[in-house]
């Protein structure tokens, strides 16, 4: 039962950071319905940034820069390549951010070499202790900031003019711009929050019990992928739900595979992408998704 | 009957001078010329196809939206041209388009369908007062604020897509077929509606299909058939033209009766083949 817990625990905080990751890709492609492919670049870049500051400017400014740099990078490439989309059909455009993430990713990837960079985070290898349970310290953190900047986020995108904005181009981009939306943008807008959003789930992909940012970073970020496909694409929601259900089956399925061994090792890694395959398989849209894929 | 006069340049209201409009190589609009004077209503007539959408898409910027662009010719409102300007440039001069076919946000409530109307406005006295002015044009709105838009009826989402029309305080109002698909009561309301608008200062200038009514709200008239001005001049007299009875009123038709019925049987016999 405690390991049951602590597993729980586990998996609800990197779900939760999954969520952030599932956000950004569902609001870009709320505002410019391109599936952005190069979301674990940008974790990456955010990473990196906190990785190479905090030493000379301390662990917070280092984070800011951080939000700061990868929101940039979003925005750079929504305008020096999606605001190009009028021309393109969107599939083309996803194809696009393909090229986009490799570059980004081998450049970063060679910078960083064989090493594994420490964020300078201040949790530490600190850990929790509650009765029997054991919890990391930097896990709780997550948990407790991600949840927050997801509460915040969905605020905003619920009450404020931007959020409003977002929506309304959402649904109809040409209705939206009769209103004196500007869709350019909106469109950057997301492209720098979900850029944000990336870069603090790349501090919490990093820290303990993750020994630090390496070159497989990108490839623990992929998993975030299915949960927002598996939420629908679409759907804010979605993203919440399939961060959870992603992040509670991985560390479940990790947790008892030695009792799940008759499968194989690894498993762990493997399961986010079977859950999303099941879940597609009976809702083609996703839990809570609206469109087709097949607009994809 | 005669070609409208063109009247003054840089008179404050609409002018459109010339204007070519291609989507690709298909051209839908050729020398297209007119005039809304400020405070006026004028409506342009023509069945499906006729280009009436893609006039008001070249003067409110969403041409690009349908990979369309200007040929040649000028747009301008109160002196500032508005061909080349974004869509929000142009709702920021006041020119406000209430698309054909309503498109409220269906997912979004009646209340955020309104604040999104104030979007291009920026100023938040004015979309306090311009909220005030539109629930007391449409009370249902006020009723419905916090119900999703998808679920209203077709006359309460054309109400609601004018008012949040209303809410970017337009001097220029550019209705699209805004009784398409109403019931002939809704319709004459609808129509009751664009006069009190008009009658608060605001300029109109209303595509229809339904020429009896639009007759009935506009000072003056312009017909458009295949991308071409044919015939423009005072509604009144438009309405007792012989070609116009024929084609968009109905052969012999007393005229009142059109009038009530509101009725898409009055369709001119170019309409088969739309864009």
């Amino acid at each position: 039962m405690t390991t049951f817990l602590e597993l729980l625990v586990n998996g609800i905080s990197i779900g939760a950071v999954y969520a952030l990751i599932a956000l950004g890709f569902v609001i870009i492609f709320k505002a410019t319905e391109v599936v952005n492919f190069a979301h674990a670049s940008l974790l990456l870049v955010g990473g990196f940034i906190v990785a190479k500051t905090h030493e000379s400017v301390g662990f917070w400014l280092a984070l800011l820069l951080g939000l700061a740099g990868a929101a940039a990078v979003g925005a750079l490439i929504e305008f020096a390549v999606i605001r190009r989309a009028n021309v393109i059909s969107h599939s083309i455009l996803a194809i696009v951010t393909i090229g986009v993430d490799i570059v980004l990713t081998t450049e970063l990837t060679r910078q960083i070499g064989t090493e594994v960079l420490a964020l300078g985070d201040p949790w530490g290898s600190e850990v929790l202790h509650l009765g029997a349970v054991n919890i990391p310290l930097a896990r709780i953190a997550a948990l407790v900031t991600a949840s927050l900047v997801i509460a915040l986020f969905l605020l905003a995108f619920k009450y404020t003019n931007w959020g409003v904005a977002m929506r309304a181009t959402a649904e109809d981009a040409e209705t939206a711009a009769l209103m004196g939306v500007r869709r350019g943008r909106v469109s950057m807008g997301a492209w720098a929050v979900a850029g944000a959003l990336a870069a603090l789930a790349a501090l919490f992909m990093c820290i303990f019990p993750t020994p630090g940012l390496d070159r497989t970073v990108t490839a623990t970020a992929m998993k975030a992928f299915p949960a927002a496909i598996l939420g629908g694409l679409d759907s804010t929601t979605g993203a919440l739900a399939g961060g959870l259900i992603i992040g509670v089956t991985e560390s479940l399925v990790g947790g008892y595979q030695s009792e799940l061994v008759f499968l194989g090792r690894g498993l762990g890694d493997v399961a986010p992408f079977l859950v999303m395959i099941i879940i597609l398989l009976i809702r083609p849209a996703g839990l809570f998704g609206t469109r087709e894929l097949a607009r994809v | 009957m005669n070609v409208h006069d063109p009247g003054p340049p840089g008179d404050s209201g609409l002018t459109v001078r010339d204007l070519a409009v291609n989507y690709g190589p298909v051209t839908a609009l050729r020398g297209v010329s007119l005039d809304v004077p400020r405070g006026a209503v004028v409506t342009v007539l023509g069945g499906n196809g006729a280009g009436k959408s893609t006039l008001l898409r070249a003067i409110s910027g969403t041409l690009r939206f349908h990979r369309g662009g200007v040929g040649s010719g000028a747009v301008a409102f109160g002196g500032r041209k508005l061909s080349g300007a974004s869509t929000s440039a142009v709702v920021a001069h006041g020119v406000v388009q209430v698309p054909e076919g309503r498109k409220v946000f269906a997912r979004m409530t009646v209340e955020e369908n309104l604040r999104a109307g104030a979007l291009g406005a920026r100023d938040r006295r004015a979309a306090a007062e311009a909220r005030q002015r539109v629930l007391t044009l449409f009370p249902v709105l006020a009723e419905r604020a916090r119900q999703r838009a998808g679920l209203l009826s077709g006359g309460e989402q054309q109400m609601l897509a004018i008012g949040r029309a209303l809410m970017a305080r337009p001097k220029l109002l550019l209705l699209d077929e805004p009784t398409l698909g109403l019931a002939p009561m809704m319709a004459l309301r609808i129509a009751d509606t664009v006069r009190e608008i008009n009658a608060q200062g605001t300029t109109v200038l209303l595509v229809e299909q339904n020429a009896a009514l639009a007759l009935s709200l506009a000072t003056h008239a312009y017909v458009l058939e295949v991308g071409r001005v044919v015939l423009s001049g005072p509604a009144a007299e438009l309405a007792e033209s012989d070609e116009v009875r024929r084609r968009y009123l109905g052969i012999g038709d007393d005229r009142d009766e059109a009038l009530l019925s509101g009725a898409p049987s009055i369709r001119p016999a170019l309409s088969r083949w739309s864009a």
